[in-house]
């Protein structure tokens, strides 16, 4: 008894886990970004909240808009 | 023969959103965000996109500002709703936009392509128009030797 209780413990941690990791994984997937390319090959990565992030989104929102009418 | 940097463009446009399904418009202007085709039909909506697209590369080349810093060439701007991507050459950008969460890797890939055909069609055209104005004056040349000798 005391073992199925442990398995179905187990079971509904790695559940909670595995919900927790894909919750994770798609929020940072969907995060609003602006990547910037150099002509070294380097990329750097602005997301909303850092000062340049910040800068840019709302242009490239912008961008997006007027292309969409 | 006049070389027509209009129907390069437009040319270089119609191959870009041939060859790429995931683009859904896109633009190719100069520098300063004057338009030089696009795909929209809306000529002020175009005008809007190259303009918002050049201010977001302006507005990118600050992100890396030190002296000696490798020149940006591309941004990829990742809304909720879509992206907007600006690659750049010496000459023009072009801006494409796509539904969110395309495949980044080859929508710069495609829009690279693009410049590079304008820019090949851009040179074979220059070179044959030099070429012709050659001929022309050489053919001049020799009539007005001609004329001379005869005289």
């Amino acid at each position: 008894m005391k073992a199925r209780s442990a398995v179905g413990l187990l079971a509904a941690g790695a559940a909670l886990a595995g919900a927790i990791v894909f919750v994770r994984t798609k929020s940072a997937v969907e995060r609003e970004h602006v990547d910037v390319y150099f002509g070294d090959g380097s990329m750097v990565s602005l997301e909303s909240g850092s000062s340049d992030g910040d800068r840019l989104l709302p242009l490239a929102r912008r961008a997006l808009a007027a292309a969409r009418g | 023969m006049v070389a027509c940097p209009r129907m390069d463009a437009a040319q270089a446009l119609a191959d870009l959103t041939e060859i790429s399904a995931q683009i859904e418009a896109a633009v190719l202007a100069d520098h300063d965000g004057s338009v030089v085709a696009s795909t929209l039909a809306d000529d002020g909506a175009a005008k809007s996109f190259a303009e918002a697209a050049a201010e977001l590369l302006a507005a990118a080349d600050d992100v890396r500002a030190e002296p000696g810093s490798e020149p940006l060439v591309q941004v990829e701007g990742a809304s909720l709703d879509g992206s907007v991507f600006v690659a750049r050459d010496d000459r023009h950008l072009v801006a494409a936009v796509t539904k969110p969460r395309p495949t980044v890797g080859l929508v710069f890939y495609d829009l690279k392509t693009c410049l590079r055909m304008l820019e090949r069609e851009e040179e074979a055209k220059a070179a044959k128009a030099t070429k012709t104005a050659t001929r022309r004056r050489t053919m001049k040349k020799e009539t007005e030797e001609a004329e001379s000798e005869s005289s």
